[in-house]
């Protein structure tokens, strides 16, 4: 009877009158929706969404509860396994995991794991939060490198184990990707991440801003002077690429990452502040992922007429089903199977257009997607004040770099198992500056492992 | 927060601060930068560090009045606190790697522009406090826009001051003063380190270039957050891509695209935003 009932559809903003505003996309299930789409859950005996989760959240545990109106106890079992509940809600990608792993999933919908756990999550926080459960302070010192994702996961297990952990990051607001990557018409800043990231700090977790690692400490200091026992590395993957064609120096091509920490973390769409961006009236973006569709989709909020060009097709495109069907809606032109060769730049040195080439999909390659290929002479020109290339980001070697005896790959990304331990005793690393850029959750999981990983190095100290 | 202990106007728009901020006053070294937020609405401002001193645990910033952000780094005063300071950015001076041999028998020629000779100060200090022979160059266009002149004094070998109009020192660029120096006065210098605004580096390396003296110079670009995170620094240096905040700031003169490099610095300018209204594309036409 219970999978009778279509999956609940959630609210959002209408397209139109988002694509000129950044207020959040989507407003989310309210208490009856919750729990209408929760009757929905068969909460199976082997639940096969719990084993698609990277933090492995008992998600038939706390769907139950939300069907029985408990949201309190449902917020307090997603806590035990997540701690930024309400991000991973808004930003994860559920259609590959927890939903794509549902048994409804196979003959229909699968249950909207995702807006249940955003719907929890935002109770939870507007009715007073999860009591922190810490165990008692065991004396030991855990420095933790980067405030994203990675390592606020990484942070609040080891505070619950009663750890004294201190987070640094490099710029001047705690978050890393939540709070420079992603826009606020898809996770809010003051409303969500900020909230979520006080939630880590009630567990005891000190988080200092603008200490670059490797810079203004390195890891040896950390641990010969001010007595940390172990590190935990989630530098993440900040570093942007280009594609080293011509005209990619004039004025108006920038990366993703540069034109959104402009308008993220530094606010650039407000206009309380100082902070410059520039989008014009056309702009072009390179790239078919998550990035991709954020830097396009925040181009048009600031009054763009935007394209996304592509190399492969649709079927190819990295990002979440959700963040291409919400681009699409707003007005975001796709150019398919087309690739830059040339940025086209006037007298000034600004940009003018793209030189673009067609291309048709060969055979597969390495990764299985069928490999695109330049179709000879088609080349043709698409006219536009500004270039953003979203093509990936790599990490950051400055850490590498000042720590002796940390091995990394040619690539760049720290070498570390699945525990997180790397080629330095004490050392752990986690997340993008591990694997490459990668998502928010994946991050958090491999913060968790390292953490445990961490906990059990020091008891054996 | 980051509070300032100490303010004093150099010039009528340039103005000194030493300002708390221990970890950073512990790790910096000749060469680097740091970057300030005055406030939670303000912009990454990148400057450069003109003294550091670990035991206080405080950095020395100079700091011009050109824009609206940097006129509000100069506003505050003693007492009061800045949002943020972050670095230290970048890599230090080549120099601070070689060996004191290797050092004592070089003789370096620092040019120093406007406000650029601030971080020059750090430098000469850093090699002055180690023996090696150290001249130095500073422009300005007039007399009252000279700082740091007692300063450099006191940890120079000898000090050259050049201004546009003549008003103190030799009338005239620091490119002549160099030429002047090597050609008539007979000095000999191993390196030449240029810092100042770019169009000065650019033309003191030109004047390097003949006199095949090598150069060494600090690039002042657009940046937001100073980790190699948003490549708004990029510069052709030597045909190759660099990221100015983490390969740089000093780059071998010889190498760079000033050209690019102040194109690229201009990017934010009302001025040339205009001019790209009345811009004539080349679109469809080729190259």
């Amino acid at each position: 009877m219970a999978n009778k009932i279509p999956r609940v559809p959630v609210r959002e903003q209408d397209p139109k009158v988002r694509a000129t505003n950044f207020e959040e996309v989507c407003y989310g299930y309210n208490a009856e929706e919750a729990q209408l789409e929760a009757s929905r859950c068969l909460n199976c005996k082997n639940p096969r969404c719990v084993g698609a989760c990277p933090v492995s959240v008992k998600i038939p545990t706390f769907i139950n509860e939300v069907a029985a109106g408990n949201f309190a106890r449902a917020a307090e079992i997603i806590a035990e396994d997540s701690s930024l509940p309400a991000i991973c809600g808004r930003v994860c990608p559920q259609e590959t995991q927890c939903e794509g792993s549902c048994i409804l999933g196979v003959k229909g919908e699968p249950v909207a794991i995702g807006k249940l756990e955003r719907f929890v999550a935002d109770w939870s926080r507007e009715n007073g939060g999860v009591k922190p459960v810490v165990a008692p302070a065991n004396g030991h010192k855990v420095a933790v490198i980067g405030s994203g994702p990675a390592g606020l996961a990484c942070a609040s297990d080891l505070a619950k184990l009663g750890y004294k952990v201190t987070v640094f990051e490099a710029l001047h607001r705690p978050g890393g990707v939540l709070e420079y990557g992603i826009p606020e018409f898809r996770l809010p800043k003051d409303k969500v991440v900020a909230a979520e990231i006080a939630a880590v700090k009630a567990l005891g977790v000190t988080i200092e801003t603008n200490v670059i690692a490797g810079r203004t400490v390195t890891i040896d200091r950390l641990m010969d002077d001010e007595g940390f026992d172990a590190v935990f590395i989630g530098s993440g993957a900040g570093l942007p690429r280009f594609m080293n064609i011509p005209g990619e120096h004039f004025n108006g091509v920038f990366s993703a990452n540069e034109f959104l920490t402009r308008n993220n973390l530094m606010k650039a769409y407000r206009d309380d502040y100082d902070t410059p961006i520039h989008a014009g009236k056309k702009v072009v973006v390179v790239g078919g992922g998550n990035v991709a569709m954020d830097a396009a989709r925040t181009a048009l909020r600031l009054g763009a007429e935007t394209t996304i060009v592509y190399r492969r097709t649709e079927n190819e495109l990295p990002a979440r089903k959700e963040e291409v069907h919400h681009a699409k809606e707003e007005g975001i032109q796709f150019a398919m199977l087309t690739n830059p060769v040339e940025i086209l730049g006037d007298e000034n040195g600004w940009v003018c257009g793209v030189r673009c080439i067609r291309m048709e999909l060969g055979e597969p390659d390495e990764s299985g997607r069928r490999s695109p290929v330049e179709i000879p002479g088609s080349e043709f020109d698409i006219e536009t004040e500004t270039v953003i290339m979203s093509l990936g980001t790599s990490p950051n070697p400055l850490i590498a770099r000042t720590t002796a005896g940390l091995e990394t790959t040619r690539r760049g990304c720290i070498v570390a198992d699945e525990n997180g331990t790397t080629s330095r005793p004490g050392v752990f690393a986690g997340g993008d500056a591990v694997t490459g850029a990668a998502t928010v959750i994946l991050a958090m999981g491999a913060g968790r492992k390292a953490a445990a990983a961490i906990h059990e190095y020091i008891q054996n100290l | 927060m980051y509070k300032i202990v100490r303010k004093d106007m150099l010039t009528p728009t340039i103005c000194r601060m030493k300002v708390e901020a221990p970890r950073l006053a512990s790790a910096a070294q000749p060469g680097q930068f740091l970057i300030v937020r005055a406030d939670e609405q303000g912009e990454r401002i990148p400057l450069t560090i003109s003294d550091y001193d670990a035991e206080a645990g405080t950095v020395t910033i100079v700091t011009q009045k050109i824009g609206a952000s940097t006129s509000e780094i100069c506003s505050y005063e003693e007492g009061d606190s800045f949002a943020d300071v972050v670095g230290p950015l970048g890599i230090p001076s080549d120099f601070t790697e070689k060996s004191a041999e290797e050092l004592a028998s070089k003789k370096y020629v620092f040019i120093a522009g406007g406000v650029g000779t601030a971080p020059v100060y750090p430098q000469v200090k850093w090699l002055h406090e180690r023996g090696v022979a150290v001249d130095v160059i500073i422009g300005a266009k007039t007399k009252d826009l000279i700082i740091y002149k007692e300063e450099m004094e006191s940890v120079c070998d000898n000090l050259y001051i050049c201004t546009d109009d003549g008003s103190e020192g030799f009338k005239g660029l620091v490119t002549a003063m160099l030429e002047k120096l090597v050609n008539e006065d007979g000095k000999k210098y191993d390196q030449a380190i240029a810092i100042g605004p770019m169009i000065m580096m650019k033309f003191a390396t030109l004047t390097c270039r003949k006199l095949e003296l090598p150069v060494i110079v600090s690039l002042n670009t657009l940046m937001v957050d100073g980790t190699g995170m948003c490549g708004a620094c990029r510069v052709t240096v030597g045909g190759k891509v660099r990221f100015a905040c983490v390969e740089g700031p000093e780059f071998d003169g010889y190498l760079v695209d000033f050209d690019e490099a102040m194109r690229r610095q201009r990017m934010y300018c009302t001025e040339e935003r205009e001019a790209t209204e009345h811009h004539t594309c080349r679109i469809g036409r080729g190259k």
